[in-house]
């Protein structure tokens, strides 16, 4: 579904990824591990054409999308749900949601609207509130649902759990999973290893912007290397 | 009657009715004028500088529609309002965006060049003397009592209120209304389902100088074209904008009617030169108690 092939990128003269191979299957969830600063959001930047890579190709659907504006990524169907959420804070819940569809799934507003307050029925009660007065949990079901309204076919959730309460972080990876039976394809990208691995199928460790560890998630959870580095065992 | 020492002089009721009620006309052309500031303001985070040069620009554009076609210049904006559309549509895409590399302190100077340049085009071409539309109607009107209302007053006063409530209707209801919103305060955001910043940036800036536009178009039967008659009026929406809160329609609305009705009075009670010192009075009064102005917000 997803291809990438050595990519590279960063801002200016600082070089972030150094040869980024990775790929994604229609219907997976591929998780992405790796500490502050490795290179998580410039991937996923780039991949959204938020910003340009300087070398290498990104596939999709065997389609090259390297360097395409992002509405014309969002058109193909692959929605980033970035990291801090960036939904519209001055606008209300409703008009946020709406604007999820203002490039595609726009015939079916309303039916997905619908879709959307039905897996997360707290957007509903708040719809006429602005954006900016819920609280965390609540933005991150506004992210996720505003990707929804777009239809995706693969979405990139970008720390969907971060500033969220334990409980909420178990409901949000349920909530992935869900989405995933639909036949959503994810690429999740994470901090919070020992969740990410539990629902991913597979994952990749990105370190300094290169990648230095791939494979099954089971294959991986046994790795001495990463949980020496990962999850403190 | 005195006042704070002042001895000021006594009018009859309906003479400072009749004042406030031509304030109310005055004031409804200061807030269309200022509604393509604060809008623009509000979405680009941009002193447009150029808001005036294009005031004068539409101005003339209605005076040689009337002069050379014979159209009425209430007529010419069918033409004046979506040819200014395009215009700041390209400037903003063209000259404005391009130019200024997203920094804001450069847009603003980009902006005042483009001001310079279009009023010294406008002298070169149109030299500095004054011209005037006649209008068949520019003196009939309606008797309200306590004073005489032109109809250009009252149109200028009708059309203020439906272009303020169409382009609330344009910025609550349509989609475009709904992504300029968002993009004023979430770019990133706004890229990620799919909206093109730079589009919404020109379309905002177009319709800014419709806005604009719509307002010389109600304005040249009562004023004289000349290159710097921009100034006249921005400087005071520039006041109007601030006051009543920067970004916001209901503001530059409220702030307009304030502005001019204050000006009228203050004329009456204190002369035509000192009565212009009173919107500068009110306007530092109500900064020193409400810094974000009427209603604007608190940033961030």
């Amino acid at each position: 579904m997803l291809d990438i092939q050595n990519l590279h990128a960063g801002y200016g003269q600082m070089k972030v990824l150094q040869g980024i191979d990775l790929n994604i299957q229609q219907g997976e969830i591929v998780a992405l591990l790796g500490s502050n600063g490795a290179g998580k959001s410039t991937l996923n930047n780039n991949i959204s054409g938020i910003y340009e890579p300087t070398a290498g190709a990104i596939l999709f659907e065997g389609e090259n999308i390297t360097g395409l504006r992002s509405e014309q990524v969002v058109q193909k169907g692959i929605i980033h749900v970035p990291e801090g959420r960036r939904i519209f804070p001055n606008i209300s819940v409703r008009e946020n949601l709406e604007l999820g569809s203002y490039l595609r799934g726009q015939k079916n507003r309303k039916a997905n609207l619908d879709r959307v307050v039905g897996v997360f029925p707290r957007l509903q009660e708040r719809f006429s509130q602005l954006a900016g007065t819920l609280s965390g949990g609540e933005q991150q079901m506004l992210a996720i649902g505003r990707g929804m309204m777009a239809e995706p076919r693969l979405m990139i959730l970008d720390e969907p759990s971060l500033g969220l309460s334990p409980l909420l972080v178990e409901e949000m990876f349920g909530l992935i999973q869900d989405l995933n039976k639909t036949g959503l394809s994810f690429f999740l990208v994470e901090q919070n290893v020992m969740q990410s691995l539990e629902i991913a199928d597979r994952a990749y460790v990105i370190e300094n912007g290169k990648i230095v560890l791939s494979g099954n998630t089971d294959a991986l959870l046994d790795d001495p290397e990463l949980k020496k580095s990962y999850l403190g065992v | 009657m005195e006042f704070l020492g002042l001895d000021l002089p006594s009018y009859s009721w309906q003479t400072v009715l009749g004042s406030a009620i031509s304030g109310v006309f005055l004031g409804s052309i200061y807030a269309l004028v200022a509604l393509g500031l604060t809008l623009i303001y509000g979405v680009l985070h941009i002193i447009n500088f150029a808001h005036g040069a294009l005031l004068m620009l539409a101005m003339y554009a209605v005076f040689f529609l009337w002069k050379l076609l014979g159209l009425d210049p209430y007529l010419a904006m069918l033409i004046v309002v979506p040819g200014a559309y395009i215009f700041g549509y390209g400037l903003q895409r063209g000259v404005i965006g391009k130019a200024s590399h997203g920094r804001d302190e450069i847009i603003l100077l980009v902006t005042l060049g483009v001001s310079i340049v279009i009023e010294n085009a406008a002298l070169f071409f149109f030299s500095a003397s004054e011209r005037s539309v006649l209008v068949p109607y520019d003196l009939d009107g309606i008797d309200l009592g306590v004073t005489y209302a032109v109809y250009p007053e009252l149109i200028a006063l009708g059309g203020s209120l439906l272009i303020t409530f169409a382009l609330w209707l344009f910025m609550s209801l349509t989609d475009t209304g709904k992504a300029i919103r968002a993009v004023a305060k979430e770019r990133q955001g706004a890229r990620l389902v799919g909206i093109n910043v730079d589009h919404i940036f020109a379309v905002t800036f177009g319709i800014g100088t419709a806005c604009v536009a719509a307002a010389a178009s109600l304005l040249v039967p009562t004023y004289a074209v000349h290159p710097q008659i921009g100034y006249l009026f921005v400087l005071i929406a520039f006041t109007v904008v601030v006051l009543g809160g920067m970004g916001s329609f209901i503001g530059a609305l409220v702030g307009g009617f304030l502005i001019g009705v204050t000006e009228q009075l203050g004329r009456l009670y204190l002369g035509e030169s000192m009565g212009v010192i009173t919107i500068s009075v009110i306007f530092i009064l109500v900064l020193l108690f409400r810094p974000t102005g009427l209603f604007g917000q608190r940033s961030g």
